[in-house]
Parts: C-alpha cells; structure tokens; sequence
C-alpha cells in the first residue's frame, strides 16, 4: 500500500475490489472491521458511496439531498422495490438543515394526524442504526417541555393525555419532580417566570444530524441509487401538464415520478413548476458553545420563557430558540435573535451565564400556516412535494421519507400522510400544531 | 441587525424597535360571502415567498407603532425602500429586471 503523505486530500482508491453492478454493494460495518482497518491506518475505508454519471431517464426523482430526500430515496428501494432512483442536490448530501438543526427528536405532538406521523418516524429511529448499519448515535435521553404558567400546566396535561391515547409516551412532572431530575435549571421562585412543571417524553432524545444523511445516502447508494450531487434543478419538464423530469444545469434528466423536498426553498421549486405553496422561508438561529463537562444530560425546552438546550457528547451546549420574523434565504440572521435565544437560556440555567458561545448559524426553514409539514400530490401530475417541515422537520426524517417513498411508488398519497395535503389550506382542516410547538415560532 | 427608516418618523433605527408582519399589498375580498373556499384559502394562507426583491409590511412597534412598507432583498436582507401604506413602492422586481436587460443592452 503506498503511503498517504499527513494531510493530503487525496483519497486512497479502495484495495477491496468490489463491482458497482453487484449487490450488495456496500462493506457492512462492524466492530471486526474496525480493527481490521486499524492495521492499515484507517486509510482504506470504501468511499460511502458513488460518483454516478446521471442516467438519462429515472423511475423517481427525488429533488434535494437532504435527510428526507435521502431516506425517501432508500425507503424506495429498500421497502417498495423501486431501485432505479436519482436523488438530485445542488449542494452537497446533507448540506442544508441537516447539517443546521440542534438533532431533538420527540413525537409529543397534540392533533391525531401529526402525533401518528411524528411516532411513526420515533417507530423508525428506535432500530435506524442497525436498519442502515451506520451509528446514527440516537440516544432517548428525553426531552423536557417546561411549563411556567398555570395555562402552560393545563396545555401541557392536555397534550399528556392526547399523546397516551395515541400510543406516545408521555408524563406530566411537578417542580420538585423537575428539580431533581434537571440539577442545574434554576427551579427557584424567584425567576421572572417559575417553573411549576414539565412534561417529559423519555423515548425522545437526539441522534447525530449529520450520520443521519450519512448514513442514508451510503445506504440508499447500495441499493442502487443514483446520489447526484452538484447539480441545481433550474425547472420542471411537462408534457400536456404532467411533468416527465427535471431541467437541471447539467441538462434535463428524465423521471416518471418527481418527488420535491428541497424545505427552504420548496416556495422557489414551486415557483418554477408554476403554482404556489402556503410557504414561507425564514431564518432560523442555532448556536454552540464552547465545550464543557456533561451539565445537562437531557434536552430541556421552554416555550415561555422561549429556548432550548441540549448538551453534544462532545460537550459543546447546544441552543436554538425561535426564527427570525422576516423572510429570508439568507441562512443568517439578525443578533437581536441571538440575544433574546441566550436570555432565555440564562434565566433557565443562571449557572451558564459565563459560557462562551464558539459558533452561530442560520438554516432556511419553510414555515407553514399551521406549523405542519405539507405531503402533498400538487396541481401537476407525477409531481409530488414534501415540505413545510419549518423548524422541527429533523425529528420526522425517517418517517418523513418513509411515507413519502410510500406515495411516489403508489403514486397515491400514504394514509399517513393524506391529512398533510396541501389542499387542507383550502377545504379548513388545518392541523394546527403551533400548541406543541417546544418554542413559538 | 437590520436598520430600517421609519417613513413615519424620518428616522434611521435598529431592527430591534420593528415587526416583520409579512407580505404587503394584500387586498382584502371586497365581498367577503361571495367568496369560494379556494379564493378564501388563497386570502388567508398563501404568500409571496421570492427569493429576491418582496414587498413587505413591517410596524414601528417599540417607537411610533405605525404600520408601513418595505422593499427587501430576501438573500442579501438589504432594504432597497421604506414607503408608507396606500403608496407605490417604486423598486420592484420587474423593474429591476428591466433595468438588468436594459444596461445590458448599453454594455452590448
């Protein structure tokens, strides 16, 4: 094996020699793996997956390379059978509000509809990392919605009930209950806004954001799917109304069905296949600070006083709080944000006040009417969206794509999915989740 | 942080005294029983959502608590005009757009 000078780019080719066309194609990862490419330095790891020249014509296309359009991509072919897919990104895989959310995942939502669509998602990532054999790292440590109004009580014992009866783990905590289960949250009355309960859903947790789209995208490669990356969807082909592909900046690829999942910028996608969405992009904050020793070994979120915090194994806290109020796709923000997002923090943790925050960033998020995601056939046939996920679309990825996948190889949309249609802005039946939003968007 | 000038008080002030309160020149249905679902939906959910030049209503809240309009960039946030209800704005995308063409034209 010839030596890889420290430091160098270059990749070494893989001494394993194994063939694109067959299956599987992918080296199973395991703790013996490990050790065997310890030997040679770690350096000759199969790259995760391929480089593919488009082919010019695909059973579905899915458009963005995010977390949902990636595991949408490998529950085609993994679970409906549909291999000869293309996941079309302009950037690279898992590049936008993957690679930008603070990774909470919960299913405590209030409505019917989004508690069985969030828990399905829960469903699939209790076995995801052995599902794609790749550490997604998703550890149930719990998540923490505080309460510091009576109202707050009330909602919350409210959506308690409702999740149980949907099958969703879920207690309703006291103070004192709080207190000793959060050391460090100043549990004390004499905060602006006490804490007089939480609710807690144990199942819920984080996983790591990145090996999410990671792990999908090597997956879902295996399966012989097409990762095409570099390559912008500037417009949607039709044919008497129904679209048969994507113009892309690379030339037009063909696709039977046509999937969109391109979050941020899905009012944009819709734009170019000529009708609108009930979207809009904001700004939406998140910050880490500098790494400390394990202080919070949960994830604990206020809606009142309007933050949330998590701690990364590294040690770096973890902090988010609401968008910013004007439209933009500038994945920035303004500091006004950050600020009232790091007062919260302080009033619930006084004791982190002297932390240092090291970096800040923006994600573009599409906020819907009814903070509920849109799953949708749309007004042009063979063209499908997936979109509307606004702030918590992170948590929904596996189920997200999995029912999603279930629609475009069916071509009808999957029950769970039915009442995400965006034809509900029409008919009234909104799903109005903004009561189970952690934060108020 | 944005600074935005409050046509209504003359001055340039932080982001931090306003509210974004979405897009502008929404006209209300002026037979509001008249109306179709779909019309109905399209009044109250669905947006403008450029990326580019929007025109959008803001309000003074923290200073004179008026409402007026504005002129945004949605990428780069630069904020091309401040104008107050019932104008014109007189930056928008189609002129922008024939401006492009048109200096391009000269350069040509």
């Amino acid at each position: 094996m010839p030596a890889i000078p420290r430091g160098s780019r270059a990749w070494p080719a893989p001494t394993v020699k194994f063939s694109y066309q067959e299956y599987p194609l992918m080296q199973r990862y395991s703790g013996f793996g490990l050790f065997k490419h310890a030997f040679s330095h770690h350096e000759n790891w199969q790259r995760m997956w391929r480089n593919p020249t488009p082919k010019p014509v695909y059973d579905v296309i899915i458009v963005g390379g995010g977390g949902h359009g990636l595991a949408t991509a490998y529950y085609l072919a993994k679970e409906f059978g549909i291999k000869n897919v293309a996941v079309i990104e302009k950037g690279w895989l898992g590049g936008g509000n993957t690679a930008r959310n603070t990774t909470i995942v919960r299913s405590n939502y209030l409505w019917d509809e989004s508690a069985h669509l969030y828990e399905h998602a829960m469903k699939l990532w209790e076995g995801l990392s052995q599902d794609l054999n790749y550490n997604v790292m998703f550890s149930q440590r719990g998540v923490y919605n505080l309460c510091h109004t009576l109202q707050d009580m009330r909602d919350s014992e409210r959506r308690v009930s409702a999740n149980r009866l949907n099958g969703v783990d879920g207690e309703l905590l006291d103070a004192k209950q709080v207190a000793a289960e959060i050391p460090y949250l100043d549990c004390s009355k004499n905060t602006r806004y006490p804490v007089l309960g939480s609710t807690v859903q144990r199942r819920g947790g984080v996983a790591r954001h990145d090996a999410v789209a990671w792990g999908y995208a090597r997956a879902a490669d295996a399966l012989g799917v097409d990762l095409i990356q570099q390559t912008e969807v500037i417009g949607f082909r039709k044919e008497n109304g129904v679209c048969i592909g994507v113009e892309t900046n690379k030339g037009f690829i063909g696709g039977k069905r046509v999937g969109v999942v391109t979050a941020g910028n899905s009012g944009h996608m819709a734009g170019l296949a000529g009708f609108r969405l009930p979207l809009e992009s904001h700004p939406l904050q998140a910050l880490v600070s500098e790494p400390i020793k394990p202080i919070i070994d949960s994830v604990i979120m206020s809606n009142a006083v309007h933050g949330y915090i998590s701690q990364s194994d590294k040690g770096d806290l973890v902090i988010g709080a609401g968008i910013d109020g004007y439209n933009g796709y500038g994945q920035r923000g303004s500091y006004g944000t950050i600020e009232h997002t790091l007062q919260a923090i302080v009033e619930m943790f006084p004791v982190l006040s002297r932390v240092r925050m090291n970096r800040q960033w923006g994600g573009i998020v599409d906020t819907s009417p009814d903070a509920c995601p849109i799953i949708s056939k749309t007004p042009v046939p063979n063209l499908f969206f997936n979109c509307g996920w606004g702030t918590g679309g992170f948590k929904a990825t596996p189920g997200s794509g999995h029912v999603f996948a279930a629609s475009l190889a069916k071509g009808e949309m999957h029950p769970l999915a039915k009442p995400f249609s965006m034809d509900r802005f029409h008919t009234g039946a909104l799903i109005d989740e903004h009561g189970a939003a952690a934060v108020a968007h | 942080m944005l600074h935005i000038f409050c046509p209504h008080c003359g001055e340039l002030r932080s982001e931090e005294e306003f509210h974004a309160k979405g897009q502008a020149h929404i006209p209300r249905p002026l037979d509001p029983a008249a109306c179709t679902d779909a019309e109905w939906g399209e009044y109250l959910f669905f947006r403008d959502n450029p990326r580019g030049i929007h025109h959008e209503l803001w309000v003074h809240s923290a200073g004179c608590r008026k409402y007026f309009n504005a002129t945004r960039h949605t990428v780069t946030y630069e904020i091309l005009e401040t104008y107050k209800i019932g104008e014109k704005p007189s930056v928008t995308a189609a002129g922008t757009a024939e401006k492009k063409a048109s200096d391009q034209g000269v350069t040509a």
